[in-house]
C-alpha cells in the first residue's frame, strides 16, 4: 500500500464521520473532522509533489470495479506532473476554505451538514484529478457535480437557491451527455479506457476517420470534442455558462472552492490531460481556443456593468476559465495549468473576501449600496485589493505570470487563431482590471450608500475567516513566482520551473518570436491592466457621475449587458418553456394520464369486474353445489361413455 | 350363483337414491345418511367384483371406505349438532353464510 492513497480517502472517511455523527455526536464540532483529514490530505500532497519533482510517478491499480469482457475499469491512481499540480491546488484551497467555513458559517443550522459535503466534494475532487482511467474520471466528474448541486442548493428553504442549483445540474447534463458519448468512442476505438495506453497509441489513429452521421470527420477531432462537451458544462463556457452566475446562490466558501477554485477548472484539467488526444486535431483545438477568447470576451463585458458582488466575481471566473481554454486550445496547454494555479489562489480569495464583506454587510450584496468599507475592514480591503491586482495582471504578482505566459504563447505560438485570441486577450485583460477595480472602488472607497442601521453594524471579521484571506493573499502574490518566463528570469538566473516541471505530461511548445515582441506583448498586457484600473479609478473616484451618465446615453448597449445578452431569456423561450409544455400537455396530459394511468387502473379494475361476476357462482346453498358437482359427474360419466362407443 | 351383473344394478340403484336423496331433500341429516347410502352403494360394487375377480384387495379396500365413513360419521354429525345449537335448524337453505 501507499501513503498517496490516503489523499483522497481521508475526505472521504471524514464524510462518512460527519453524515452519520454530524446531527447527534459532532454538532458544533463537525469542523475539526473535516479539516483534520483535509490538512492531512494537503500534507500527503506536499509530500507527494516532492516526491514527483523528484522524477517519481506512480500509475497503480487498487481495485477493479467493472471486470465486463473486454472492458476492465478499475479504481486506479495516477501521479505525474499534472496531477501533483492539482492536487496542491485542490487541497491548499480546501484546507483554507474549510477553515474560513468555521467562521462563515458559524451557527448555522446544517453546519455539519455543510461540512459533510465539502469533504465529499473534496474526495470526489481528488479522485478527478488523481484517475488513471475514464470511468474513475467520470466518476469524480459527476461526484463533484453532486456536491455541487447539494452546496448551491445549502439553503434549500430559499426558491431561488434549489432553482439555481437544479439549473447548474440540468445545465451540467447537456455537457456530460457529450463527455459520457466521449468515453464510449474512446472504448470503441482504443479498446480500452486507461490513460496510458489511449495515449500511447493516439498517434496511431491521427490520420483515421470515421462515418457520423453522414459525415467523414476526422476521428482524434470527434474524440476530442465529444470530451470538450464535458469541459464546456463543467467549466461553464458559452454556450452553457449561464449556471456559474446563479450558483452564487450558495454559501460563500462553496463559490470559493467549488464555483472557483478547483471544480470548475476540471474542464481546463481534462483538456490538459487528454492533450495527446486535443493536440492531434487541429479543427479541435482551434475549437477549444475561440470559445476560450468568446467566453472570456463574453464574461468580462457583462462583469463590467453587474452590481452584484458576487456575480461579478462569477462572471469573472466564467471569464478567467476562458483564458485557460484559450491558452490549451494554442496548444499552451502548461500556461493553462499555470493560470488554473494562480487563478485558484486568487479567486478564491476574492470570493472568501466577497464573503467577509458579506458577513459585515448582513448579507447585502449590491455594491451600489456599500462604499467605504475600507476604514471599517482593512484586512479584507487589502487581500481584496492584492486579489484583484493580481488578477488585473500587476506585475511581480500571480496573475501577471500566468496571464502573460497565455498571452505570448497564443501570440507566438503556431495555431492559426493565435493572433486573434491574443488580442482578445489582451482586450479581455483591459476589462477585467477595469472591473475588478470597479469592484473594489464602489466597495471600499467613498462614502456609504446603505443604511444607517448596516453602516452601525460594519465590523472586521473573525480572526478564522481572516487569517486564511492573509493565507491565500501569500499565494495571490507568490504563486505566479514559480513560472517566471525566461525573458526575466534569463538574466537572475531564475528557471520556469513550473514549465519544466511539466514539460513530461503537457510538452512545451517554443513560441517562435524576438525577444522584442515578447517584451512587447508584456508591455502591452501590463499596460492594459493600468489603463483598466485607471479608467475605473477616474469613473468612479474622480467622475462618479460619468458612469449614470454613459448608462443612460448608451441605454441599449447597457441594457444588453445588464440582462447578461438577454441568454437565459434565450433559453427560457426556445429550451425551458417548450420542454416544460411538452411535459405538461404531452407527458402529463397524453402518456401519462392517458396510457400509463390507463393500464394501471385498467388491468386491477377489469380483474375486479371479473370477479364481482364470478363470485355469483358462490351461492351458499349446498344443494346448488351439490348440484353441479353430480351435473359434472354426469357430464365427465357422458364424456367417456361417448369415447368408448 | 347370483350374476355380477344384479349386484351391480343394485349397487347403481342404491347409489342412484343416494344422489337423489342428497339433492332433493333440504334436511341436513338425510342429506348426510344419502351420503352414506353412496358410500355403501361402492361398497357393494367392489365386494361384487372382488368376489367375481376372485381377487381380496376389493374386499380390503371395503375395510378401509367402511373405517372412514365411520370416522367421517363421527364428525360430520358433531358439525352437525354444533351446527343445530347455533342455528336451531337442520334446514341447509337456512345456512348460507358462506355465500360470495
Amino acid at each position: 500500500m501507499n501513503y498517496y492513497l490516503l489523499i483522497p480517502f481521508l475526505p472521504l472517511a471524514a464524510f462518512l464521520i460527519n453524515i452519520l455523527f454530524g446531527k447527534s455526536l459532532l454538532k458544533e464540532n463537525a469542523h475539526w473532522v473535516a479539516i483534520l483529514a483535509v490538512a492531512g490530505s494537503w500534507v500527503i500532497s506536499v509530500a507527494t509533489l516532492i516526491d514527483v519533482m523528484g522524477g517519481k510517478t506512480l500509475n497503480q491499480d487498487l481495485y477493479t470495479w467493472v471486470s465486463s469482457g473486454g472492458f476492465k475499469a478499475s479504481v486506479g491512481f495516477l501521479i505525474d506532473p499534472l496531477t501533483a499540480v492539482m492536487l496542491i491546488v485542490v487541497t491548499t484551497c480546501s484546507t483554507l476554505i474549510h477553515i474560513y467555513s468555521t467562521g462563515y458559517m458559524h451557527g448555522d443550522n446544517g453546519y455539519y451538514r455543510f461540512f459533510s459535503y465539502l469533504s465529499l466534494f473534496t474526495f470526489c475532487m481528488l479522485m478527478l484529478v488523481m484517475a488513471n482511467n475514464f470511468m474513475q474520471l467520470y466518476f469524480g466528474w459527476e461526484g463533484v457535480g453532486l456536491c455541487s448541486y447539494f452546496l448551491i442548493g445549502y439553503y434549500f428553504n430559499k426558491k431561488s437557491a434549489s432553482d439555481a442549483g437544479k439549473k447548474a445540474f440540468i445545465v451540467n447534463r447537456f455537457g456530460d451527455f457529450g463527455f459520457g458519448i466521449g468515453i464510449f468512442v474512446i472504448f470503441l476505438t482504443f479498446g480500452t479506457i486507461y490513460y496510458e495506453p489511449v495515449f500511447s497509441q493516439a498517434g496511431a489513429f491521427a490520420t483515421k476517420t470515421v462515418n457520423f452521421l453522414g459525415y467523414d470527420v476526422h476521428l482524434m477531432t470527434l474524440i476530442a470534442l465529444l470530451l470538450f462537451c464535458g469541459s464546456i458544462g463543467k467549466s461553464a463556457q458559452m454556450p452553457l455558462h449561464v449556471w456559474l452566475p446563479d450558483a452564487m446562490e450558495g454559501p460563500t466558501p462553496v463559490s470559493a472552492l467549488i464555483h472557483a477554485a478547483t471544480m470548475v477548472t476540471a474542464g481546463v484539467f481534462l483538456v490538459a490531460r487528454c492533450s495527446p488526444i486535443f493536440s492531434l486535431s487541429e479543427t479541435a483545438l482551434m475549437v477549444v481556443a475561440l470559445t476560450g477568447a468568446i467566453t472570456s470576451l463574453f464574461a468580462a463585458t457583462i462583469g463590467l456593468v453587474q452590481n452584484d458582488l458576487k456575480r461579478i466575481i462569477a462572471y469573472s471566473t466564467v471569464s478567467q476559465l476562458g483564458y485557460m481554454f484559450l491558452a490549451c486550445g494554442v496548444g499552451a496547454y502548461t500556461a493553462g495549468i499555470f493560470h488554473l494555479y494562480t487563478h485558484a489562489f486568487f479567486k478564491a480569495l476574492l470570493f472568501l473576501c466577497a464573503g467577509s464583506v458579506m458577513h459585515a454587510m448582513s448579507g447585502e450584496l449590491d455594491i451600489q449600496k456599500m462604499g467605504g468599507l475600507k476604514k471599517h475592514m482593512p484586512i479584507t480591503y487589502w487581500t481584496m485589493l492584492i486579489a484583484s491586482l493580481s488578477i488585473a495582471g500587476v506585475p511581480g504578482l500571480a496573475g501577471f505570470f500566468s496571464k502573460d505566459e497565455i498571452l505570448w504563447m497564443a501570440y507566438s505560438g503556431p495555431s492559426p487563431v493565435g493572433k486573434l485570441v491574443w488580442l482578445s486577450g489582451t482586450l479581455v485583460a483591459f476589462l477585467t482590471a477595469f472591473y475588478s477595480f470597479r469592484l473594489i472602488f464602489l466597495t471600499f472607497h467613498g462614502k456609504f450608500r446603505g443604511t444607517h442601521e448596516q453602516e452601525h453594524h460594519l465590523h472586521e471579521s473573525p480572526k478564522s475567516m481572516t487569517i486564511p484571506l492573509m493565507l491565500l493573499c501569500v499565494g495571490a502574490v507568490a504563486s505566479g513566482w514559480v513560472g517566471i518566463p525566461a525573458l526575466i528570469g534569463e538574466n537572475l538566473g531564475i528557471h520556469n520551473y513550473i514549465a519544466e516541471f511539466m514539460k513530461p505530461v503537457l510538452g512545451h511548445p517554443e513560441g517562435h518570436g524576438t525577444h522584442g515582441e515578447e517584451m512587447m506583448v508584456m508591455l502591452v498586457s501590463v499596460a492594459v491592466g493600468f489603463a483598466g484600473i485607471g479608467l475605473a479609478y477616474f469613473m468612479y473616484m474622480m467622475r462618479p457621475d460619468l458612469p449614470g451618465k454613459l448608462a443612460t446615453q448608451f441605454s441599449g448597449a447597457y441594457k444588453v449587458l445588464f440582462n447578461k445578452y438577454y441568454v437565459d431569456e434565450l433559453y427560457s423561450a426556445i429550451i425551458v418553456r417548450p420542454t416544460i409544455w411538452i411535459a405538461r400537455n404531452i407527458l402529463i396530459g397524453v402518456t401519462d394520464a392517458r396510457i400509463i394511468e390507463a393500464i394501471v387502473n385498467g388491468v386491477p379494475s377489469a380483474i375486479g369486474g371479473f370477479s364481482r361476476q364470478l363470485r355469483k357462482v358462490q351461492t351458499g346453498f349446498l344443494h346448488h353445489y351439490a348440484l353441479i358437482m353430480a351435473a359434472g359427474v354426469l357430464i365427465v360419466m357422458g364424456l367417456m361413455l361417448m369415447r368408448s362407443w | 350363483m347370483v350374476p355380477l351383473n344384479w349386484y351391480l344394478m343394485l349397487s347403481a340403484a342404491v347409489f342412484s337414491i343416494g344422489v337423489f336423496g342428497f339433492l332433493t331433500r333440504r334436511n341436513i341429516i338425510i342429506m348426510f345418511m344419502s351420503v352414506e347410502l353412496m358410500l355403501n352403494a361402492v361398497n357393494i360394487s367392489l365386494v361384487a367384483f372382488s368376489h367375481y375377480l376372485q381377487d381380496l384387495r376389493g374386499q380390503v379396500l371395503v375395510f378401509f371406505i367402511v373405517t372412514v365413513a365411520a370416522a367421517e360419521a363421527a364428525i360430520g354429525l358433531a358439525i352437525i349438532i354444533a351446527l343445530f345449537r347455533n342455528k336451531a335448524t337442520a334446514h341447509v337453505d337456512d345456512m348460507n353464510e358462506m355465500k360470495g
